[in-house]
């Protein structure tokens, strides 16, 4: 067992990071919204799964691929992957926004708590999953395959997989281009301090409905980039993905500390890699069980997880 | 908009003794008088109205009674509550299955192992605080769900079958056709999990709730074991659930691990934010339209999840508090120091 994992270790090792990138860039709306509202916005999965069937309609219905015809090659490759990256992260985004305008807003004006948002969530996340699984048929979706998925270089004895490699890099683009956002420009400003002090942040003449949605804009645009790249690795997608992928993304964030980009960010990988480790040795059907166990465990020695700051203190 | 609580209140309080009890027999006659209403409008099409009585409708009241305490009377967000109704259904079906105890002899054990799961979980989660414990508590309803899944013992995918039904007490016979005999014994559960909270609100253990939903900080200062109490309404609630679990194995039979997936904590979640959080009577209202509602909309076939959840949508937007909140009691103080 254990020189079989060593044997495959590099190859688990990739296959758990292109995974846990798009654990991150999920958990990056889950987070950022938190960091915000400080609160848990339960649709993010079902932005997860429109992304991925954007994706699919631009290799499918733009392009015309089907399960025959040739991958492609050179340029014609770029420009399908950058276009169907940028469908997906525009469709989320906005999509994303409607979801705050519908389920959150009036609610926060209300000041309502935060039960009340998070049921009304849950109705929009299921309005969602429930079109979609009307509109396909309760079927999975398998995504027609526009790249040829190539060994391009060899690592000790893994090869690595040309679209583990796109998924690892994009995504690490895709962090820094959020990270530059949130600490350089005058946007990314406010939202930090809306996240900090909204009522001091409302005073100083910030605009918390425009910071909010801005705010999930983004985090839509980062969870529909993940969408992307999710069917870029599996190929597939169904209208009920997005639950088993939303809940891992959170427990992504909550493990780095949720509210905390940076937190996200090592919460995704060590989720990644940890659940193909498990998977490895106890099989896929017992992943679940001991990401939440390790979960627990560092929830009970780090409360606020491994990044996280004291919410107590956020909270006052 | 008219606020039927505190109407409600109003009248209830305005009665003498004699009053209130009949308003209290009339309700439950109401409620026990149910299943003779299949041929009116309140008929569900498709669905046999009267196992859809027992099952969503008084199965999730009792459900949403439980998970009240937990969320409702001490503030508590636990998204994992079908957890306890699993294992108190799967402790029914092993024992009932591999034992010579009857259903009346198991709802105890069911019932304790419950509890015990509740404190098992309690006691580590409950130390922290929001959020986490919601991730924690979900977490938990996966595993247990899991591990029915994948363990030879509890029948994997296939679950249980064969599980006995109860057999006949004070001369009551229980056929699985007979849903009227599970609905009107459902109601005496109810009846008694209703008497439960009541007589535990007005008792130090309510107030102790009350304060720790309201500030934990303070409560902790001014001396209220919160952590204790805390667990408490952890295992009570857990109790309920358990309860509901061992009364369902014995009336479907059969349990899979597929009947207890996170889409039901998630609907009880909403039955007691939907009907008001911390009202009891609000949280029966809730799980009773709730439970209702996706089967008497069963005509839209498909589209009938949707439905819900833009009615989900719609009602949180105009009662953010739900349909019966619970009574405004910094409200009433203004009032009077105004005066």
């Amino acid at each position: 067992m254990i020189g079989n994992f060593l044997d495959q270790f590099w190859s688990l090792t990739f296959g758990g990071l292109s995974l846990g990138f798009i654990y991150i860039l999920i958990a990056l709306g889950y987070t950022m919204v938190y960091g915000v509202l400080r609160m848990i916005n339960f649709a993010n999965s079902e932005i997860f799964m429109v992304g991925t069937f954007a994706t699919i309609i631009v290799v499918r219905d733009v392009f015309k691929f089907t399960q025959a015809s040739e991958p492609a090659t050179g340029f014609r490759l770029v420009l399908i992957l950058a276009t169907a990256l940028i469908f997906s992260m525009l469709v989320s985004g906005v999509l994303s926004m409607l979801v705050e305008i519908v389920a959150y807003r009036r609610l926060r004006r209300m000041n309502s708590g935060v039960l009340a948002p998070l049921i009304s969530a849950i109705g929009v996340s299921m309005v969602l999953a429930e079109s979609v699984r009307i509109l396909t048929d309760s079927r999975p979706v398998a995504s027609p395959r526009a790249m040829e998925k190539k060994f391009i270089g060899q690592f000790f004895d893994a090869g690595i997989r040309i679209d583990n490699t796109i998924i690892v890099i994009s995504a690490l683009i895709l962090f820094a281009a959020l990270m530059t956002f949130v600490n350089r420009t005058r946007m990314g400003k406010a939202i930090r301090a809306v996240s900090m002090n909204p009522n001091a942040a409302r005073l100083m003449g910030i605009n918390i409905d425009g910071v909010v949605s801005a705010t999930f804009l983004v985090g839509g645009l980062m969870t529909g980039a993940a969408g992307f790249f999710y069917v870029l690795k599996y190929e597939n997608t169904a209208s009920n993905i997005g639950f088993e992928l939303g809940i891992a993304a959170f427990t992504a964030a909550i493990l780095g500390g949720i509210g905390n980009i940076k937190g996200a960010f090592y919460g995704g990988l060590a989720l990644g890699l940890l659940e193909t480790y498990a998977s490895f040795f106890l099989g896929t059907q017992w992943k679940a069980v001991t990401v939440f166990v390790v979960l627990v465990l560092i929830l009970y020695t780090r409360p606020n997880g491994l990044f996280g700051e004291a919410l107590t203190q956020t909270r006052a | 908009m008219i606020n039927l609580r505190d109407k409600g209140a109003e009248i209830w309080e305005s009665q003498g003794r004699l009053g209130r009890i009949g308003i209290a027999l009339s309700g439950v006659a109401i409620a026990a008088a149910l299943p003779f209403m299949g041929g009116t409008i309140l008929n569900t099409p498709i669905a046999d109205y009267e196992s859809v009585l027992v099952y969503p409708i008084a199965m999730y009241v009792l459900m949403a009674i439980g998970l009240n305490i937990v969320i409702g009377k001490s503030g508590l967000l636990d998204l994992g509550y079908v957890a306890f109704f699993a294992i108190g259904a799967y402790t029914m079906g092993l024992l009932g299955t591999k034992t010579d105890l009857n259903t009346w002899e198991i709802l105890p054990i069911g019932i304790a192992m419950a509890m015990f799961s509740g404190i098992i979980l309690g006691v580590p989660a409950l130390k922290l605080r929001g959020d986490y414990l919601a991730i924690i508590t979900l977490g938990f309803g996966e595993i247990v769900r899991i591990v029915a899944l994948n363990l030879g013992a509890l029948g994997r995918s296939e679950g249980i079958i064969n599980i006995p039904t109860p057999p006949a007490i004070f001369g009551i016979e229980y056929r699985f056709d007979s849903h009227r005999i599970y609905y009107w014994t459902l109601l005496v559960l109810i009846l008694f999990a209703i008497w439960m909270v009541r007589r535990l609100s007005v008792r130090r253990a309510g107030r102790a709730w009350e304060s720790i939903r309201q500030d934990e900080d303070a409560a902790e200062l001014l001396g209220v074991p919160t952590f204790k109490y805390k667990v408490w309404a952890f295992v009570l609630g857990a109790s309920v659930g358990g309860a509901a679990g061992v009364f369902y194995a014995s009336k479907t039979l059969f349990i899979a691990p597929d009947n207890f997936t996170l889409q039901i904590s998630i609907l009880i979640l909403a039955c007691v934010v939907f009907g008001g959080m911390g009202n009891i009577w609000g949280v029966i209202l809730g799980a009773v339209i709730l439970g209702y509602l996706p089967d008497r909309i069963r005509f839209l076939s498909d589209a009938r999840l949707l439905v819900f959840g833009l009615v989900l949508v719609i009602m949180m937007n105009l009662r953010p508090d739900g349909l019966l909140p619970r009574k405004k009691r910094e409200k009433a103080i203004v009032k009077k120091d105004a005066s």
